[in-house]
């Protein structure tokens, strides 16, 4: 996968080489605790285990209990608690051990972090970082591969981000860490032991889609685990003559609209992939913009490919349930005026 | 824990549930050795919370609450009556001011005002508040304007006062979400050093909140600098305490391993006393610690309650008997203190509390309708940007044709 967009910072490059997404966020994380005496880690099983998935390991013992806290478990305390610490100047970054574990801290979440700026008139700020293990492929059980971005995309006042591979996971986590509004982290577990280069003088900007490959016969927009799916299906749509542009969306709120409406000015046709379901989802609003800023370039209708309208299934119904490259080539032939499944059946 | 500061443990659930009052009690009486199970047999015991002064006003001793009232004099009990009355003229201006259709709304804190400002003037002005949005009385004690009180009920703010002039967080509408801040608030003050403690304020409706008893997990953990101080008025908009706990609330704490304090509530020196006593052991490091002030809600739960439709006018009576301010004037009587004279000071201050805030209506700005869009986030992103300009578009497409018409 191609390297983030935005500029290398002025300074010394520190290019660490190559490493797995899981390796490039805990860099990330000793790299902001080092840079930051405010910030500070906060979750579940993250101190002496490391976390579930060891993105914070050898972290506690680097800076210490009280930057790497062990929290009781209950998500609300640690978000409700994370509060109150930026009150007092801290930037918190959670650890939300499992997506359909963020629950019970959408209360803190929807009624406190993201409406105390807006609330205090701009006194406050919540300079939280929220970091969420996201989505499904790794055959867990119930309520360990939910995809629940559009709760919190739909509520004014978070930034919600996805990252795609190790250079954007540094890059992006740098970034959330260093804003001061509340961001929402998603972070692809299935993708976590995924490899690549990493620069850390790398910057990202937390509100932009990036540009993963661009192609002239459709735009196909992905995020988070779905991003490596959209560039292995662009590659596997080159044997039939297929040149699809792949957007990595990155922000899912704010949602980089004109960087989307670019390329379908230019390709014409719009397929738009993620897990979550596809009812009111970040695909319905991906091509509900694109129908308002270039209806008139649209040479087709716009297809959603996601997970279907139901509760996440059992692990061995997942293969069928998440988008992969043959629901995404099958839409990519629609689109194309080419032959689908649904023409077949 | 500290058998001297688990000093409720022992209490029937009697009095904090809204029946007739026990009678005056002449001390603290416990029930040594029972445990709180066995409190539902012990419903009749003449036992209750700290206090120093009788409804009568008269002061008692009490080996706990006495080294922290060494101070008080005629002049403080006189600043005391003071607060008192100035909160309770500012609650009755506010309500009035509801009345007029100045207000949306008020959340009155009538018969609570002894709670309030026996805590507001035992703390320092740094401890950091995160109140609920009945604690005017405290916001009083911060130095709050009249303006920045109301401006939130008048429905031109979200909050009124800068947090960090006033050490006062803004009023949380969310029951209970706010002990979690007071706590994040004392782990990261509390590991930089320094005295500061935080105070986190709601009401027994709120103990049965999942966030409560989380903060209190997370304080007790981490031995955060911390005073949880429950006002319980006894209701829930119109559920009884008993709904929420069959046990005093101050029972529940020990169950976490925070020590806890039952104080008269109405009683404006044992809650200054207990607070200090309180924030003394918070400072010098016994983490954190309840203290649950039982009291009484004399009016509505806000101006669109109807109290009438759940409790009956004898027990208001005897909590109207109860008043705080008029025990601490009876204990001032008592004293030999120009009573007359004082009560007619505060009520000058008062007034002029009232009066002062009845102009501040005026000067509560209307705010501008793009504003409805600033602070959403630190930046304004380009979606909003593109909506603030469609606002005004729109707007200043209407105005022509309503400027004609």
């Amino acid at each position: 996968m191609s390297a983030t967009s935005g500029a290398p910072v002025v300074g010394t490059a520190t290019s660490t080489g190559t490493m797995t997404m899981a390796a490039a966020l805990n860099t990330a994380l000793g790299d902001s605790l080092a840079a930051d005496e405010d910030v500070l880690l906060i979750g579940e099983d993250i101190g002496t285990l490391g976390g579930v998935f060891r993105i914070t390991d050898g972290l506690k013992d680097r800076f210490g209990a009280r930057r790497v806290i062990d929290s009781p478990l209950a998500e609300s305390g640690i978000v409700g608690t994370a509060v109150g610490m930026a009150y007092a100047g801290m930037r918190p970054v959670c650890e939300i051990q499992f997506d359909g574990f963020v629950f019970p801290a959408v209360d803190q979440l929807v009624t406190q972090v993201a409406r105390l700026h807006y609330r205090t008139g701009g006194r406050v700020r919540m300079p939280l970082v929220i970091r969420i293990p996201f989505g499904g492929g790794i055959g867990a059980v119930e309520h360990h591969s939910e995809s629940p971005e559009a709760y919190f995309a739909h509520t004014p006042g978070l930034r919600v981000v996805t990252v795609a591979d190790p250079q954007d996971a540094y890059s992006t986590m740098r970034a959330a860490i260093d804003c001061d509004d509340p961001v929402v982290l998603l972070e692809p577990k299935r993708r976590y032991w995924g490899k690549g280069e990493v620069d850390t003088s790398v910057t990202a900007d937390l509100s932009s889609a990036r540009l993963l490959r661009g192609g002239r016969d459709a735009t196909l927009v992905a995020y988070g685990p779905l991003a490596v799916t959209a560039l292995e299906a662009a590659v596997a749509a080159e044997d039939d003559g297929i040149d699809l542009e792949v957007i990595d969306l990155r922000s899912l709120s704010p949602v980089d609209r004109d960087t989307v409406a670019a390329s379908v000015r230019r390709t014409g046709r719009l397929v738009v992939a993620h897990e979550a379901p596809g009812t009111v989802s970040l695909a319905s609003e991906v091509i509900t913009c694109v129908i308002e800023d270039c209806f008139e370039h649209l040479e087709a209708a716009p297809e959603r490919v996601t997970g279907y309208d139901v509760p996440y299934p059992p692990a061995a119904l997942e293969e069928h349930h998440l988008p992969g490259i043959d629901r995404i080539l099958d839409a990519v032939d629609r689109t194309l005026g080419r032959r689908s499944s649904r023409e077949a059946a | 824990m500290s058998t001297t500061m688990s000093a409720g443990s022992t209490r029937s659930p009697r009095d904090h549930r809204p029946t007739t009052p026990a009678p005056a009690a002449p001390g603290n009486e416990t029930a040594p050795g029972t445990t709180a199970a066995s409190d539902h047999d012990l419903a009749g015991a003449l036992d209750r919370p700290l206090h120093v002064l009788a409804e009568d006003g008269t002061r008692h001793p009490d080996a706990q609450l006495d080294p922290h009232l060494r101070d008080v004099d005629e002049d403080r009990l006189t600043a005391l009556l003071r607060d008192m009355s100035v909160i309770r003229a500012l609650d009755d201006e506010a309500v009035a001011l509801q009345r007029q259709g100045e207000l949306g709304l008020w959340p009155p804190l009538r018969g609570q005002e002894a709670a309030q400002i026996g805590l507001g003037r035992a703390l320092r002005e740094t401890d950091f508040l995160f109140t609920s949005y009945r604690e005017n009385g405290l916001a009083w004690c911060r130095g709050v304007e009249p303006a920045e009180m109301l401006s939130v009920w008048r429905g031109a703010s979200l909050s009124g006062w800068d947090p960090f002039a006033r050490h006062m967080a803004t009023p949380q509408v969310i029951i209970g979400a706010q002990t979690h801040h007071a706590v994040g608030h004392a782990m990261a003050t509390g590991a930089r050093g320094g005295e500061q403690i935080s105070v986190a304020c709601f009401g027994d409706g709120a103990m049965s909140q999942g966030d409560v008893n989380e903060a209190m997990v997370f304080a007790a953990s981490f031995r955060a600098p911390v005073l949880f101080f429950c006002q319980n008025n006894h209701y829930a908009i119109s559920e009884p305490v008993g709904l929420q706990s069959t046990v005093p609330l101050s029972h529940r704490p020990a169950g976490f391993g925070i020590p806890s304090l039952r104080v008269d509530g109405n009683d404006v020196l044992a809650v200054r006393a207990a607070t200090r006593l309180a924030a003394e052991r918070i400072r010098a490091g016994a983490g954190p610690i309840f203290l649950e002030a039982v009291t009484y809600r004399l009016g509505p739960h806000t101006t669109s309650d109807d109290p009438t439709r759940y409790r009956d006018e004898a027990e208001l009576e005897s909590w109207r008997e109860r008043d705080p301010i008029l025990r601490l004037e009876r204990h001032l009587e008592r004293l030999g203190a120009p009573i007359e004279e004082l009560r007619a000071e505060a009520a000058r201050h008062g007034q002029e509390a009232a009066d002062a805030l009845h102009a501040a209506i005026a000067e509560i700005p209307v705010p501008a309708p793009e504003s409805l869009f600033d602070h959403v986030l630190s930046t304004e992103h380009p979606g909003l940007a593109r909506q603030r300009a469609q606002l005004l578009a729109l707007e200043a497409s209407l105005a022509p044709a309503e400027a004609a018409s």
